[in-house]
């Protein structure tokens, strides 16, 4: 098991358009990743492939979050997606 | 041949193919199980391929989008794949409920979900729903709920249309609009005079109209008939010229014997203040402010709404900009300073209201508009919404004056307002009618409800009484100061914009009419047509009409160039 923490860039935190950006990536992937708050426990970890389970998790901007994989290619895969919350999609 | 008649909202004449709007998808009933030989594993097949369909139809919407539309239909397609929506619609198929039901029940659980989360994530619940509609109807293969798309424009008929619908409506694509319910004030009427499309409301048995059929609409008169004769298509290409006429304002609104109406425009952002100077607007009579406060979950900062006013303010130079200071509550809920679970938001905190429950918010927004107009050149006026009271409107002026604002007034939309206008205009400089809010609460008829679309006319006698009495007041105020120069009133509301009713106003005393900038140049042609004194005499034939249709037959009947010009 893999896991790799991101900060949320994105001004107005996880919401719908980052959202979208990054559980279009997380589904394009191959792995099952998971993503939670770094302040909840790994079994409450939610599909981050699903739009809504993000939304859901409410993430705001500067919020830690805990990206988590396993098997071939899990490690690359989260430094992509992990590139993707780190970067600021509300800036114009 | 078939003729429905409705009530023409928004002028135009055109010759275009029918598309009914479908109906909006019913609930599955409560205790639908899966049908006769349908097994749990057809029910998933079918709702992950009616969710990949909708995904797929959603997805290429969005390419043709631009802008924040594309940004939602983005998300909102992946919300329609989305595994945590499918696998929760999945577990209660299994329990042996039909897939249409399934995805109801999960559908409204994430949208709980959602909602709960308050602010931005709440709005979205929205776009749930929506995905949960357009998957439901394709497992029903029915026609998806929203306004249909079409490779070819259309005539889009519709039972009534709502903002969610409107957001949608793309008027590349839609020739003019026709409900069969609805009335003057109603979402469709405004959103056809904004886009400048002929719309036609209250025409009744139009749904029924098979898409495909061939109509002429007139949105001037109301009528729409099926088969259009050669007269028709004759006024359609005539309505094509007047159109290119009326498409541009001289910047110089006067009656026949050059008595001066100011014409000005309604803006809701830098955007459309540029294009309504480019129109010829002689200012801004209401500007919105609620622009730079909806979609968000906090106050904007003092800097960020500077920045904001003085993109309106720089688009008129030298000009008057009205501003009108934030108006939210009632159909403009804020979740920093609205409650939505109130009983009767229309009558509850809402416009200069807010003020009461959310000290400061009124404060620091005075002080962003004071901040952007000493650094412009536009001439800034301010005005607070929903003002009931002389103390309130004294309350008003004090802020603004203390902010640094010299020319406080307020709106006119509360009936006490209208009736104690005399004192209400003692201690601020202006006033403005909102005819829009003036008629829901004079007639006591929501604006947004269809079946009380005839009480919720601007025509209607008892409003035209109200700016009648509100012009009334302001003389009376100036007579009191020992003054020549009454405060002035104006009219900010829908009804400014309908070139016979702006006749009324201006013979009722009213000094600047305010609309959209697509109605200036209608305006201002009809005007200049008539003397002040003809006016005077149509807006007393208005008011002493038993009802507003009478109202409004009497003066058109005495302005022949309405007809004329098809307006």
């Amino acid at each position: 098991m893999f896991e790799r923490n991101a900060i949320i860039a994105s001004s107005a935190g996880l919401h719908a358009r980052p959202a979208a950006i990054f559980a279009e990536a997380a589904g394009a992937i191959d792995i099952e990743v998971t993503i939670a708050l770094a302040s909840d426990a790994a079994e409450d970890a939610m599909d981050a492939s699903s739009i809504l389970s993000l939304m859901s998790l409410g993430a705001g901007p500067g919020e830690v979050v805990v990206l988590r994989a396993e098997g071939p290619g899990a490690e690359a895969a989260l430094a992509s997606l992990a590139l993707i919350l780190e970067t600021d999609h509300d800036a114009a | 041949m078939e003729n429905f008649q409705g009530v023409g909202v928004s002028p135009g004449r055109i010759i275009g193919s029918v598309r009914q709007m479908p109906h909006p998808i019913s609930e599955p009933p409560r205790d639908e199980k899966l049908a006769g030989a349908t097994t749990a594993e057809d029910a998933v097949a079918a709702l992950r391929a009616a969710s990949k369909l909708v995904h797929a139809e959603l997805k290429s919407r969005a390419e043709t989008a631009s802008g924040a539309a594309k940004d939602v239909l983005e998300a909102t397609a992946l919300m329609a794949a989305d595994p945590m929506l499918i696998k929760g619609a999945v577990k209660i198929i299994n329990t042996g409920t039909s897939a249409e039901r399934a995805i109801w029940e999960a559908g409204a659980s994430v949208a709980e979900m959602l909602h709960n989360l308050g602010g931005y994530m709440a709005e979205r619940a929205t776009d749930v729903l929506d995905v949960r509609a357009r998957i439901v109807a394709s497992l029903r293969g029915v026609a998806a709920p929203g306004i249909p798309a079409s490779d070819t424009p259309f005539v889009l008929i519709a039972d009534d249309l709502a903002p969610a619908d409107t957001a949608t409506l793309d008027p590349a694509k839609v020739l003019a609009l026709v409900t069969s319910g609805g009335g003057p004030q109603s979402h469709t009427a405004i959103i056809a005079r904004s886009l400048g499309l002929p719309a036609v409301v209250a025409a009744h048995g139009v749904t029924s109209l098979p898409d495909g059929a061939s109509v002429f609409v007139d949105g001037a008169s109301g009528l729409v008939a099926t088969n259009p004769d050669a007269a028709q298509v004759d006024a359609v290409a005539a309505w094509a010229k007047t159109a290119s006429a009326l498409s541009q304002f001289d910047g110089n609104c006067r009656t026949a014997d050059g008595h001066l109406v100011p014409l000005l425009a309604n803006v809701g952002g830098a955007a459309e203040a540029v294009t309504a100077a480019a129109a010829g607007a002689q200012g801004v009579g209401l500007l919105r402010t609620e622009f730079c406060f909806l979609d968000r979950e906090t106050e904007p900062s003092i800097d960020e709404q500077v920045a904001e006013y003085r993109g309106v303010f720089d688009a008129f130079p030298g000009r008057k900009v009205v501003v009108r200071t934030l108006d939210a509550g009632a159909d403009k809920p804020l979740p920093f300073l609205t409650d939505s679970s109130e009983p009767n938001p229309a009558l509850g905190i809402r416009g200069y209201r807010t003020d009461l429950t959310s000290p400061g918010v009124l404060e620091r927004q005075l002080e962003a508009i004071a901040l952007a107009a000493a650094v412009s050149d536009a001439d800034v006026w301010v005005m607070a919404p929903m003002i009931a009271t002389p103390d309130e409107a004294e309350h008003f002026a004090g802020l603004c004056a203390a902010a640094g604002l010299t020319t406080p007034g307020v709106m006119v939309e509360v009936p006490s307002a209208a009736l104690t206008a005399e004192t209400i205009l003692a201690p601020v400089k202006f006033a403005s009618l909102g005819t829009n809010d003036l008629t829901q609460y004079t007639m006591a008829a929501d604006r947004q409800l269809g079946p009380l679309a005839a009480l919720n006319n601007p025509w209607q006698p008892a409003v035209l009484r109200l700016v009648h009495l509100t012009v009334a007041g302001s003389t009376a105020e100036a007579a009191t100061r020992g003054d020549d120069a009454a405060k002035p009133v104006g009219v900010c509301g829908e009804a400014a914009a309908d070139p016979a009713l702006a006749v009324v106003l201006v013979g009722l005393g009213v000094s600047t009419l305010s609309m959209t900038s697509r109605s200036l140049s209608a305006v201002a042609t009809v005007l200049a047509t008539i003397t002040l004194v003809e006016a005077q005499s149509l807006a007393s034939l208005a008011l002493s009409a038993p009802n507003a249709i009478e109202a409004r037959n009497r003066v058109r009947a005495r302005l022949p160039i309405l007809d004329q010009l098809g307006l």
